[in-house]
């Protein structure tokens, strides 16, 4: 799309324009090499090219996002876009947050001390001051807890905070709150960590007109669907952030946020498409950051009913995915291939298990003495994702060859989630990084809100039970690795891959977290980023 | 002109009920659409919970007819409702997203009608000869290309590889003016179709019009050419153009959500994509009625400059 050489001649070698043809020659001649470089920096952005060392302050940054128009708030505990969750992060804290392998770190909560049983936890916080100048206190976070948790309202994060008992909980003191839990919760720091579980100064704010916050930005302006400027917060405990000011912008075209980062009007724009990174890695123009790991990418197939309540079945579909085609086919070989479980290179994952592969005869095999030879199957899809359509109809000739018919059924991409959660058999399925444990607690207990694979055995939700009631984290991580097994041998979710989250940054930017999964601490994170 | 007050009053009676119609039909449209804002705000964590208590929090769980009540007896004074996704007032979206549409949609107008009758003119006066074969066979050729691919060859080439204009109008919001060079290429874009069509319109009724027994008669009395074919000619040329600009209008209403999305320029075309996607109905409702109002000004406007420039055909309401 892009002449890749006068360009990166002009920004590599700043002195070469003026020497005319020869020392254009010779720049040419050094484009491979450039390209070589340009390659081995993507994976640790911040780190290519010149000019790296040492943080250096100032300057704006402008993040373009894929938004929600007009509709947008600065209200973090309605974030429900990914550029919601950048500007809270921005604004604000939480309690904990994820680290790279999805386990809980802490945040504005210092330490966290749980009672013998798991079901009490003494949390302390930091030394913090919000924007005005107020400390942070446990009145303030028992506050934000209770506004999320408010029955009459619908803020996202409330399911993760069902554990706490909010009525018994207290504070002790102005910088510890005694959480008491429904019942003993080994991963609570996670419920600390949940998507949207940010703290607010209590007492009713105007989030839109003058949203104040403890995070890295304080608010300068904005405009729902259009911008929103935020300004160093000097005092900031975690450190000021190296920029003067960041600036949101709104762009859900794909095409303009890459033209714009192209043309020098945004810095960093979130959300590539696989064949824009391909278009432009190591052409010197731009860093192409992946961020490994930040979508599962799977399909469902729902465990109570037929075909797929008999787990030869289900272990035939396993078999029947090739996971290269796959994830080369649908993610433009922008990820990794999967095994049939979720959360890959996060905390308890059963990585030794083995790599599942194609397996056509026994795929067969199974099917023929599930008496399900001939099979007829609806695989339910939508253009709601990225590779979603496109994994459909390349698992359709997988399929084939095993002798299934898979006939895809292409639904309305607004109401796909709530469609899929309860109707079909077999559908596209992802999900964005969270904790083993979340996944297990939200998609595959006999309670779980989401169940889109109908998993619901009583010995299964005893397992996370014990796991959530165990104190030593070796013995925890030994129940989650059982339950992981039983998922591998004949769970719901066919895992065939995990997506890389694709990030265009301007080559002046540094300091962006290559290992950090998109809803991870690290990931949209600004306050760690500087301009060379 | 007898008459004329009474013709415009049925006309304006007309356009009410033709508005009327388009937000019923608005409105039925989106009640079919699978899923309303409840499920499209849950997005990908559909818990039939939060869903359930989402309904209940934007009365979505009342009937829909009580619903549509409501917004038109708001609406009767003045009150256009509140967006269920954001619970502001939806006359904010409006006011916020007419500007840039407005500034768009009127510098292309302005632009339009010179370079469109001026083309059709040009190739009218040369019909049969080369210019006229080129100007032809071009607006054939751009009417021809959709906006989006138009719009993203325009950017590749002017703002990425020239790199003279800027490539889109991102975090500029609504204070466009100052940003004059954003606006040039959207504006292309949004010319690129009507121009073409115009021009060949103009050039058609030209053609027909010098060709006409009142234009020969008047060359017999020895009027200037100028003046025969801008004074005599060109009016009643003018008179399927000015219907056909109307229509332009109502069209770039469409063109600007193709081209808003391109260039990021968040006008109404930008409101009504998200307001769809987010089912939005209140939003929905109240760009319906802008719409519709426009284009019911629009073409009563365009009937009014038919009846002067040629008010023997007598354009029926």
């Amino acid at each position: 799309m892009n002449s890749p050489q006068t360009p990166l001649v002009d920004s590599r070698f700043p002195g070469l324009r003026r020497r005319g043809f020869l020392a254009g020659a010779a720049a040419m001649a050094g484009l491979g090499a450039l390209a070589v470089t340009g390659c081995a920096g993507s994976g640790t952005a911040g780190t290519a090219g010149e000019g790296d060392g040492k943080p250096r302050r100032g300057g704006r940054l402008r993040a373009a996002f894929a938004g929600g128009g007009a509709s947008e708030t600065l209200d973090p505990h309605l974030a429900n876009l990914f550029a919601d969750v950048a500007r809270a992060k921005a604004l604000f804290d939480k309690l904990a947050d994820y680290g790279a392998d999805l386990s809980a770190r802490p945040r504005l909560a210092s330490a966290w001390e749980p009672n013998a049983g798991l079901d009490r936890w003494k949390v302390t916080l930091r030394e913090a001051a919000f924007h005005d100048g107020r400390p942070v206190t446990a009145e303030d976070v028992l506050y934000s807890y209770r506004r999320i948790a408010d029955p009459g309202k619908a803020f996202r994060a409330k399911a993760s905070l069902e554990p706490i008992d909010l009525a018994a909980s207290r504070a002790l003191d102005p910088r510890t709150v005694e959480f008491v839990l429904k019942r003993p919760t080994a991963e609570f720091p996670n419920v600390l960590a949940a998507f949207g579980a940010y703290i607010v100064p209590r007492g009713h704010q105007d989030f839109d007109g003058e949203p104040v916050g403890s995070g890295p930005f304080r608010f300068v302006s904005f405009a729902p669907g259009r911008s929103a400027v935020l300004r160093r917060n000097e005092d900031y405990w975690d450190g000021a952030p190296y920029l003067d000011e960041v600036e949101f912008v709104v762009a859900n075209e794909e095409s303009a946020r890459i033209n714009a980062l192209l043309g020098g009007q945004v810095e960093y724009a979130h959300e590539l498409n696989p064949a824009t990174a391909r278009a432009h890695e190591g052409k010197g123009h731009i860093e192409i950051v992946r961020l490994r790991n930040s979508v599962m990418q799977s399909f469902a197939m729902k465990t109570d009913r037929p075909p797929f309540d008999d787990k030869r079945v289900r272990e035939a579909f396993f078999l029947i995915a090739d996971r290269e085609e796959l994830v080369d086919g649908a993610l433009s070989g922008t990820g990794e291939i999967g095994n049939d479980l979720f959360g890959k290179g996060y905390e308890y994952y059963a990585a030794h298990l083995p790599q599942r592969a194609q397996d056509l005869d026994r795929a067969k095999a199974l099917l023929r003495q599930a008496g399900a030879e001939r099979l007829k199957v609806t695989l339910d899809t939508s253009p709601v994702a990225a590779g979603f359509t496109e994994a459909a109809a390349i698992f359709r000739d997988q399929a084939a060859k095993a002798g299934v018919t898979v006939e895809i059924r292409t639904s309305s991409k607004d109401s796909y989630w709530k469609d899929i959660l309860d109707s079909g058999t077999l559908c596209s399925y992802r999900s964005g990084a969270m904790p083993i444990e979340a996944h297990i607690s939200q998609r595959l207990l006999t309670g779980s809100t989401t169940n889109a694979t109908k998993w619901r055995h009583k010995d299964f939700d005893a397992l996370y039970q014990q796991a959530q009631s165990t104190k030593d984290k070796q013995e925890r991580a030994a129940v989650y690795e059982r339950m992981q097994r039983r998922l591998y041998a004949e769970g719901g979710f066919l895992v065939w891959g995990f997506a890389d989250w694709i990030i265009g940054t301007a080559r002046t930017v540094r300091g962006v977290a290559a290992e950090a999964p998109a809803n991870s601490l690290d990931w949209a994170r600004f306050d760690k980023v500087w301009l060379a | 002109m007898r008459g004329l007050p009474s013709w415009i009053a049925r006309r304006l009676l007309l356009g009410v009920a033709q508005t009327a119609a388009v937000v019923l039909l608005v409105f039925a449209l989106t009640e079919a659409l699978p899923g309303d804002a409840a499920v499209a705000l849950a997005g990908d964590q559909p818990d039939p919970e939060r869903i359930a208590a989402i309904r209940e929090a934007l009365h979505l769980d009342r009937p829909a007819h009580e619903r549509l009540l409501e917004w038109a007896g708001g609406l009767a004074h003045g009150d256009f409702g509140t967006s269920l996704a954001s619970g502001r007032p939806v006359s904010t979206y409006i006011t916020g997203g007419f500007g840039p549409t407005l500034l768009l949609a009127s510098l292309t107008v302005v632009l339009l009608v010179p370079a469109g009758v001026g083309l059709g003119v040009l190739a009218a006066r040369h019909e049969g000869r080369f210019v006229d074969r080129f100007v032809s066979s071009v607006t054939l050729g751009v009417y021809a290309v959709p906006e989006f691919a138009f719009g993203v060859l325009l950017t590749t080439v002017f703002a990425l590889r020239l790199g003279w204009l800027p490539p889109t109008a991102v975090g500029y919001g609504t204070d466009l003016p100052a940003h004059p060079a954003a606006l040039v290429l959207p504006v292309l874009v949004l010319l690129s179709r009507p121009v073409c069509s115009l021009a060949r319109l103009v050039r058609a009724g030209m053609i027909d019009a010098l060709a006409s027994p009142y234009v020969a008669q008047a060359r017999r009395y020895g009027v200037p050419g100028a003046r025969v074919r801008y004074g005599h000619a060109l009016p009643n040329a003018i008179t399927p153009a000015a219907q056909q600009l109307a229509r332009t209008i109502d069209w770039l209403l469409c063109g600007v959500i193709v081209v808003e999305a391109l260039y990021v320029i968040p006008g109404l075309g930008t409101v009504l994509m998200n307001a769809v996607a987010e089912r939005d109905v209140p939003v929905v409702q109240g760009l319906a009625v802008v719409f519709g109002v426009t284009t019911v000004a629009l073409n009563l406007g365009a009937d009014l400059v038919a009846r002067r420039f040629a008010p023997r055909s007598e354009v029926a309401a």
